[in-house]
């Protein structure tokens, strides 16, 4: 049986897509025959990231409506052969997802996967509740700003009580806190919120923290998700969450602001 | 209007029910009788509703004024009928009581809004037949209150409702005639409710309405007091009013008179 997990966050934004794509990346790198499926229906958005966008021929609603099998409309990563993507159709809306249609796919992927990523799309309504449904995991993304984190907690109560682990009061969805767009020195200066407030306000565990990074806009750009640049922060940060996805122990990095040298200060060099 | 001599006020008043099933002079004066001398103290000028409801259909008219004055006899104070059968409205009104249909009176269980009388708000109606039976175990002192007197009489208190997560912003948790209990957070945008008091050992962030039906002295009381708005029987408070008093500490919110108090517990 294949973990399902779900990227999830309510507010739009935030980063979803590019944890979905790094999360199942991460795992795929470690060896775990991983698919990644978008549910953002309509608005397709993981194709691009993956850089797959050119190679999308069917897609999830056509496997839905079965217009095609699913082994036509997963696409197989170039990087990496343990690494597949199910595409979102662009031309339709969330509508189109039937909970029977989503059950019989994911139960179809569960047979030959170790992990199922379902992106979420934003929002708390029908596309969401379908990705988040039959998850066994939950990665809830979060910025450290008010709004997303709010958002979060509501996404988080539809998790404790609309996925299917809820409603049938099976053990509940395992929730990991994912904080992206860290900035160390706007939180020491009290512009952002810090892990701690934020992790006392949500009150899950943590998984990681991704520091604010131009790698991730430059890897966006490139369809290469950013856990693929090993020399980026936040390719570090995404690496050490799939760790601890996987039961691995590793120390928090990039959480702290670096201490400027008296020189640096006092030329305000960055 | 500033100095008026009257206010008109939604109150409970405890009462007996007397359910009636069937009729004739010398059977219900014995029986009643009976159960009123089983405990007299008890039953001394309790006020009683006669409920019709459950009477025999075969029954078509009844002598309902003998049938109070047998009451009153007793000193019972009969002061409506309740029945849903229009057969008996004439009769009724033939009484000079009160004619109560069902759905006038509210469902057992419902919290009383009177302070006063503690069991009260333990149940709205008690029938005569059932609680006379169980007051074989009655102590004839007329000191001790009704509830003391008769085990029967005194309800089961509903039990407390217990959360153990937290509530999450958007979600609504309603403790039905008992207390509330949070073990965890109330997050911002979260909404919890209780006919009773409301404890969250965790921190307030979101709303917390205590005594929703109209307990006055329903409380809040928190670990951490960041609450968006905090009630009692309806008399709120918001954030900018709480962080005046009290912010980010142990609290608890009562209310004496109309005005709502912030102390630190």
């Amino acid at each position: 049986m294949a973990e399902i997990i779900v990227v999830t966050s309510g507010k739009g934004g935030v980063g979803k897509t590019t944890t979905s794509a790094a999360i199942g990346s991460g795992l795929a790198l470690r060896g775990h025959k991983t698919v990644i499926i978008d549910f953002d229906v309509g608005l397709r958005n993981l194709d691009l990231i993956m850089g797959c966008e050119r190679r999308v021929v069917y897609d999830f609603v056509n496997v839905l409506n079965k217009e095609a099998n699913l082994n036509q409309a997963l696409i197989k990563d170039k990087r990496n052969d343990n690494l597949f993507i199910l595409p979102a159709s662009q031309t339709r809306d969330k509508d189109a997802l039937t909970q029977e249609g989503v059950q019989s796919i994911l139960t179809e992927l569960s047979e030959s996967f170790e992990y199922i990523i379902c992106d979420s799309p934003a929002g708390i309504e029908k596309g969401a509740q379908m990705a988040l449904y039959y998850a066994d995991q939950a990665i809830v993304v979060t910025n450290p700003e008010v709004s997303s984190v709010r958002d979060s907690d509501r996404i988080l109560g539809i998790l404790q009580s609309k996925s299917l682990r809820a409603e049938t009061a099976a053990e509940p969805v395992k929730e990991h806190l994912l904080l992206t767009r860290y900035n160390p020195v706007r939180v020491e200066e009290g512009e952002m919120l810090s892990v701690k407030d934020v992790e006392d306000i949500l009150a899950i565990p943590l998984l990681g923290v991704i520091p604010e990074s131009e790698a991730v806009l430059k890897a966006s750009n490139q369809g290469e998700p950013v856990i693929f640049d090993e020399a980026a922060d936040a390719g570090k940060a995404y690496s050490d969450a799939v760790g601890r996805l996987l039961g691995d122990t590793v120390e928090f990095r990039f959480v702290e602001a670096d201490k400027k040298g008296f020189l640096k200060r006092l030329l305000g060099a960055k | 209007m500033s100095n008026p001599c009257l206010q008109l006020k939604g109150s409970v008043v405890t009462t007996f029910i007397l359910e009636l099933y069937r009729y004739s002079v010398e059977e219900f004066t014995q029986q009643l009788t009976d159960k009123i001398n089983q405990a007299p103290g008890f039953f001394d000028r309790s006020p009683l509703v006669i409920s019709l409801d459950k009477l025999e259909e075969s029954i078509q008219n009844i002598d309902l004024v003998e049938l109070v004055s047998i009451c009153r006899q007793q000193n019972l104070q009969p002061m409506a009928f309740r029945s849903e059968d229009v057969r008996f409205a004439a009769d009724i009104e033939k009484t000079g009581l009160v004619h109560l249909s069902n759905s006038a009176i509210r469902p057992r269980g419902s919290v009383g809004t009177s302070v006063e009388a503690s069991a009260d708000t333990q149940s709205d109606a008690i029938e005569l037949t059932q609680s006379a039976s169980g007051s074989t175990a009655t102590d004839s002192s007329d000191e001790k209150t009704a509830a003391e007197n008769n085990p029967q009489i005194k309800a089961e208190p509903k039990p407390s409702k217990i959360i153990s997560r937290p509530v999450r912003s958007g979600q609504q948790v309603y403790a039905e005639g008992s207390d509330l209990i949070i073990l965890s957070h109330v997050s911002e945008g979260a909404e919890v409710l209780a006919d009773g008091n409301i404890h969250v050992y965790g921190t307030l962030r979101g709303r917390a309405l205590a005594g929703v039906k109209g307990d006055i002295g329903a409380r809040v009381f928190c670990k951490n007091l960041q609450a968006e708005l905090v009630s009692i029987a309806g008399n709120f408070m918001m954030s900018d009013a709480l962080r005046a008093k009290l912010w980010e500490a142990s609290a608890q919110i009562y209310l004496d008179g109309q005005t709502l108090h912030v102390e630190a517990v």
